[in-house]
């Protein structure tokens, strides 16, 4: 258990800038995930916490002892700064059965027979694999071969735990499934972890913090996940979120126009001044009616999904998506088709300055 | 790490050091040497005596020899090991996959020992064939002289032609067999699809391993020896023997030798780049991925012919001289008839148990097999992580040095090594075993880089990354995850090198000295020295050992596989 203070870093690949003066602290005991999309310097960023790279500049420190720092060029190895790290690729040792797997740190830290024996069953036990423990990993599911990995990092009681996208290589139920194991696991053991993805489903269900990392390996938000998720600090972290429909909004006097068109904004107004906006909102935002108040609109696509109906929608030259629950469209006469008339309002805004989507930031 | 590892000088680069030490010390000044004896005379670069040397009416017909015979048996070669691949995998002929492996088995034997058994089976006075013609039917004369180009490019093609086989069965088999099929739908007959599909694409593996063949036999030494030199037909290789070995090293022979030496790199160097530029063609992608079941041709009729024919061929180029260099070997004296009472093991007890200079020879070849497979098998593994896993700027340099030789003929190394070692640069090693060791290191060190490297490639790095974060130091990563998993390719790596080393005749052919003969210069030189009795029985010891250690590594192999 332990915090981590990262102060100032920099690091650079051939003269190429992944990150740069980079500041970020973890709390004690917290599970924080680092979002961003891939080749953003998130994993960069894990390998100098872990002690695989050495900063350019700033400092790193794990429960309060430096562990890099590129003023006096001290750099902790890997070995000593007392982490357990799960890697992508699960990285499990295909020539060790899943004991030997699990064991080795407990081995490496002259750990003695009988309990080395008896922490790495339970760590087996603990990640569901109880039983397996003579397998080899070829032996083993995809999965299975991830909760060895988990196992092994788990084993020796580090004081923070890192993660790179150990999900990724699951299917989709597993990746479920194994998302509420790790959180399980979290609060049982009460450990830091660190958890990069670039999954923000995976980040949203995790994390009791979330730093939304952009392309160029700055930081946008931190917060937690419904901060981030319902108060983006801007359109980047929220189109990064989740499914994102921007509607262009232009201030002429008094009144309020979509796009370039001569169609009037009906709703929710901004809370700056300045000639142009841009409304976000999420598909599951849109409330649709046949007639009545709200934004004129035209059903461009209309796909039925099983549990919802999904529609893109032509407002005034911009095209939108909704997602609607099936029930409801049945219950209230909403099942559109290709070509209908209809009328959108929205149940939550976020607005932006400027023209977000001509200004290409999405 | 930015400027500062460019300043620092830690592991990487001290092992980056060595190892580029190393292989400049073993391949590169070897090779360096052979290109400055050639060019430079008399303190300046000489182009014009090169042309000299190469008009010289003895090189000149020893390159031309060597161009004959290469094409002749790549020719034959190509036609017999296309002919029975397609044999062995398109049609319904009896016992396909036995006689499959018996196809490989003449990779296993050591051509200049079948040379040997050919001589004594059809050399034009004494060959028991001939004779058995001449005595018993009447002829006028020999029926085959084996002293001849043809004998030579016939008892060649019996050993090589294997390339070809590999390369093109193994096409075969993977080809997708809906491509004829689709021809075949299509309105195509077999013929048209034969013509028009299957040999289009089946042409890059057949070119291929023709080059194979074609590069093998440029630089092959042994049958040429024991076939040609006799009636004057000498070969690049045998040129340079002839000149490095009986005139005494003057400076004169080994000019010669080396403008052949430089001849025969660059047409090697030329082979295996158009070989490479075969493979590396779009086209052969259509053959790629998992075993299929291609459609077989029904022989009807030709199905036992053809079944004789294969096992005629088999008993010809495998039995007969196999049993002709041990019966041999049993004799009382060269020349007399097989009979029970001609007939002794003395001659197997004297080379194995009393005469020095045999036991000697084995004992040199596997002491010599066993330290250059060791040798080569560890720096093998130290180079390859270089290359493999370490960011070392310039390891470029490296994988060239260490994959040169693998398109420099043995021979040409031979006398890389003597230039290097004989004194001149204050080592003299000439005439005792380490010369032939350090040859052998240069020579099979491609062979350790590739199984190693490959091996390597299979360790992700994640897998060391993760060991140092369950608290390994990288001395602990590298012993309880890298070693171990780079084992097999280390095991691989040995066994490449230790059966060949064990029936090597090129190199210490022009290396050996009165006590440091190998088993195939003993045999060679016996067989000079008119004792072919105890050349036969010395060559009979050498091919039970060779299948010995063939039998042992498949067995040490599969026996991993299915574990």
């Amino acid at each position: 258990m332990a915090n981590v203070r990262i102060e100032g870093v920099g690091k650079q690949y051939a003269g190429h800038k992944v990150l740069s003066d980079l500041s970020l602290e973890l709390n004690d005991g917290e599970c924080f995930t680092l979002l961003g999309p891939s080749g953003c310097g998130k994993t960069v960023l894990l390998r100098l916490i872990a002690g695989f790279e050495a900063p350019d500049s700033g400092s790193i420190s794990i429960g309060g002892e430096v562990v890099a720092s590129a003023a006096t060029g001290q750099n902790l190895p890997p070995d000593k700064r007392g982490l357990g790290m799960v890697f992508q690729d699960y990285a499990v040792w295909p020539h060790m059965s899943v004991f030997d797997n699990v064991a080795y740190p407990l081995k490496l830290a002259r750990t003695e027979s009988g309990s080395l024996r008896e922490r790495t069953l339970q760590a087996i036990e603990l990640v569901g694999l109880a039983g397996l423990d003579a397998r080899l990993p070829s032996q083993l599911s995809g999965g299975q071969q991830q909760r060895v990995a988990l196992a092994r990092a788990l084993v020796s009681k580090p004081r923070l735990l890192l993660l790179d996208e150990p999900l990724n290589n699951l299917d989709a139920n597993l990746r479920e499934e194994m998302r509420f194991e790790i959180k399980a696991l979290q609060r049982t053991l009460g450990i830091t972890i660190l958890y990069v993805t670039h999954d923000q489903e995976i980040a949203l269900g995790i994390s009791d913090r979330i730093a939304v990392m952009d392309q160029d390996g700055a930081l946008r938000q931190i917060g937690a996940p419904e901060e981030v998720y319902e108060r983006p600090s801007d359109d980047f972290v929220f189109s990064f979120l989740g499914i994102a429909n921007f509607l262009p909004v232009r201030r002429e006097g008094e009144a309020l126009y979509i796009g370039e068109s001569a169609a009037r904004w009906v709703g929710q107004l901004p809370d700056k001044t300045g000639g142009k906006h841009t409304a976000g909102f999420r598909p599951s935002d849109v409330i649709l009616a046949r007639e009545g108040d709200g934004l004129p609109g035209v059903i461009r696509r209309a796909s039925f999904l099983g549990a919802q109906v999904d529609y893109l929608i032509d407002i005034a030259g911009t095209l939108v998506r909704a997602a609607l629950p099936s029930h409801e469209c049945l219950a209230r006469n909403l099942l559109f088709v290709e070509g209908d008339h209809c009328r959108i309002s929205l149940a939550g805004v976020q607005w932006f300055a400027g023209d977000v989507v001509a200004a290409g930031n999405v | 790490m930015g400027h500062r590892a460019a300043l620092r000088f830690g592991t990487p680069e001290l092992l980056f050091s060595l190892s580029v030490a190393l292989l400049v010390i073993v391949v590169a000044v070897p090779m360096l040497l052979i290109f400055f004896n050639a060019f430079w005379v008399d303190g300046h670069f000489n182009v014009a005596d090169v042309i000299k040397v190469l008009q010289h009416p003895e090189t000149y017909k020893a390159l031309l020899n060597s161009l004959i015979l290469s094409v002749g048996v790549t020719i034959t070669g190509t036609i017999v090991g296309t002919f029975f691949a397609w044999l062995v995998t398109r049609t319904d002929l009896p016992f396909k996959k036995t006689m499959k492996l018996l196809f490989l088995v003449p990779f296993m034997l050591p051509a200049f020992i079948g040379a040997l058994a050919w001589k004594m089976l059809l050399s034009p006075r004494a060959g028991y064939i001939n004779r058995f013609f001449m005595d018993v039917l009447g002829f006028d004369g020999p029926v085959f002289n084996i002293y001849s180009y043809a004998g030579i490019i016939l008892v060649e093609t019996m050993y090589l032609f294997p390339f070809v086989f590999i390369q093109v069965s193994g096409a075969l088999e993977r080809m997708d067999p809906t491509l004829e099929e689709s021809a075949r739908i299509s309105g195509a007959d077999l013929f048209t699809i034969t013509r028009k599909i299957t040999i289009p694409l089946v042409m890059p593996s057949i070119l291929s391993g023709a080059l194979l063949i074609m590069l093998y036999s440029m630089a092959h030494f042994g049958t040429v020896a024991v076939l040609g030199v006799e009636t004057g037909i000498y070969n690049i290789p045998t040129l340079i023997y002839e000149k490095i070995h009986q005139s005494a090293g003057s400076f004169a022979s080994i000019r010669t030798a080396t403008v052949l030496a430089t001849v025969l790199v660059i047409t090697a160097a030329l082979i295996l780049w158009l070989q490479n530029r075969i493979l590396s063609k779009g086209r052969y992608q259509i053959i790629a991925g998992k075993s299929f079941r291609p459609a077989e041709l029904k022989l009807r009729g030709l199905r036992i012919p053809l079944l004789v024919l294969c096992i005629a061929y088999i008993g010809f180029t495998i039995v007969l001289p196999t049993a002709t260099i041990f019966m041999v070997g049993g004799l009382k004296t060269y020349g007399l008839q097989f009979t029970a009472e001609n007939m002794t093991w003395v001659n197997y007890k004297h080379i194995l148990f009393e005469w020095d200079l045999t036991r000697d020879a084995i004992w040199n070849s596997i002491s010599l097999g066993l330290s250059a497979a060791l040798i080569t098998m560890f720096a093998g593994v130290i180079i390859s992580y270089v290359i493999v896993k370490m960011r070392v700027r310039g390891k470029g340099i490296l994988e060239f040095l260490g994959m040169l030789p693998f398109s420099v003929p043995g021979s040409v190394i031979a006398l890389g090594v003597i230039l290097a070692w004989s004194g001149k640069f204050g080592i003299n090693l000439y005439n005792t075993v380490w010369i032939i060791l350090i040859a052998y290191i240069a020579r099979y060190m491609a062979f350790s880089l590739k199984a190693n490297s490959a091996a390597l490639e299979q360790v992700h790095d994640s897998l060391v990354e993760a060991a140092r974060a369950s608290g390994a130091t990288m001395a602990q990563a590298l012993r309880d995850i890298v070693v171990p998993l780079v084992r097999p390719g280390m095991v691989a790596a040995f066994f490449l090198i230790f059966l060949p080393a064990l029936r090597e005749l090129t190199v210490s052919v022009l290396l050996y000295g009165p006590t440091t003969r190998t088993i195939g210069v003993a045999i060679y030189t016996l067989n000079e020295d008119g004792e072919t009795v105890y050349s036969a029985a010395l060559a009979g010891i050498a091919l039970i050992i060779i299948v010995l250690g063939e039998v042992l590594i498949k067995r040490l192999v599969s026996g991993k596989n299915s574990a």
